[in-house]
């Protein structure tokens, strides 16, 4: 168990290091754009000094882009603080899709790297389960970050949760070409690990580019 | 003749404002939204500088740094990085660009590393355009049956 401990440290710490620069990263591109806009004011300004008029629909227009930003940043700051408060509780109860759309939302700039497109499909009813929320996080990201690798540029991943007998089940669809990720590399340590501790089990079936992990309902009882 | 500037960035709203900034301080700013896009413009247009993100979908600034350096070597390219990528931008040194800077970045800041650059490249320019003519003095018969 402690050699477990060590690699969930080790992973856990990557994984919350590369959120929180994926996260720095927005952040830094809303104030770079806020900035921007706001230095054009500036400029529109020293031009209304030299006695060129302002026109308000593009001051009006340019509010609206610094608002936007600002909008922007918000969501990503209030993510950010969803992410860092997951470690608060080593156990408790979680709505499965809101992890999965947190994890979809902060994964959004990895994708677009990729040039693959991350879609959440939530289930019709609240998929409520009681686990690690911080490992669980993991576990997903790492799934995802392997299909993501293993997705062609263009491909859409689809992130299924559904409601299952014993608890809930999460599927992650890779629509288009079939996956050309190496064989026998996944699940790897981690990811064995982690499973090991949230009770969970996973199949992949990388000819067909499917992932899937069943999760107990309480990894308490 | 206007500082002929090339903006790559997939942020848009970024660029954007950047652009209508800089063309405000009389420059002949284009844009372009991806490395992809960027190589093609370079390969149809004539610039004297290029800004360009460090981290893009698609074609990365690196490689759009070497494709840039493969059609026009004679181009500058400023390199503009996020804090994460520091050692990206310097690696783009290495292959050539002229400077790099961090976003957000102060308007006067990126307006003199442009000016800077489009001074390194007429220099360059003038030094390439003494040798052809020496070449011709030297040897006026080779230089036209060139």
């Amino acid at each position: 168990m402690n050699r477990n401990w060590d690699v969930i440290g080790e992973q856990g710490l990557q994984f919350f290091g590369k959120m929180s620069a994926t996260i720095s990263h927005e952040i830094n591109n809303s104030l770079a754009i806020i900035n921007e806009n706001a230095g054009l004011l500036q400029d529109f300004t020293l031009m209304a000094d030299k006695g060129m008029p302002l026109d308000p629909v593009r001051l009006n227009s340019l509010a609206g882009k610094l608002i936007d930003q600002i909008r922007r940043a918000e969501g990503i700051v209030k993510n950010m603080n969803r992410f860092a408060h997951s470690v608060d509780e080593p156990v408790k109860s979680v709505n499965l899709d809101d992890i999965v759309e947190l994890m979809v939302t902060l994964s959004a700039r990895f994708a677009s790297m990729r040039g693959v497109t991350v879609e959440s499909k939530p289930a019709s009813v609240p998929v409520m389960i009681t686990t690690n929320s911080f490992l669980m996080q993991n576990l997903i990201w790492l799934c995802l970050d392997f299909a993501m690798d293993a997705a062609a540029a263009g491909n859409t991943i689809d992130i299924i949760t559904e409601k299952t007998k014993n608890g809930a089940q999460i599927s992650f669809m890779q629509a288009g070409d079939p996956a050309k990720a190496p064989p026998n590399k996944f699940p790897a340590e981690p990811e064995k690990v982690l499973l090991d501790v949230l009770k969970a089990n996973l199949s992949a079936d990388e000819g067909v580019g499917k992932i899937v992990i069943t999760l107990p309902r309480d990894i308490d009882m | 003749m206007k500082t002929r500037v090339l903006m790559v960035d997939d942020e848009k709203e970024f660029i954007q404002a950047l652009s209508e900034r800089l063309t405000l301080r009389d420059y002949d700013v284009t844009t372009a939204f991806s490395g992809e896009e960027a190589v093609e413009k370079m390969k149809n247009y004539l610039f004297d500088v290029t800004i360009l993100d460090v981290l893009m979908p698609g074609m990365s600034g690196i490689e759009t740094l070497r494709e840039i350096k493969k059609i026009k070597p004679l181009v500058e390219v400023i390199m503009l990085t996020g804090h994460a990528t520091i050692e990206t931008a310097i690696e783009g040194m290495k292959l050539g660009a002229f400077d790099f800077l961090l976003k957000p970045c102060e308007t006067e800041a990126l307006v003199a590393k442009i000016d800077k650059a489009y001074t390194k490249k007429l220099e360059h320019d003038e030094r390439i355009r003494a040798a052809k003519v020496a070449e011709i003095v030297d040897s006026p018969i080779a230089a036209l049956k060139e």
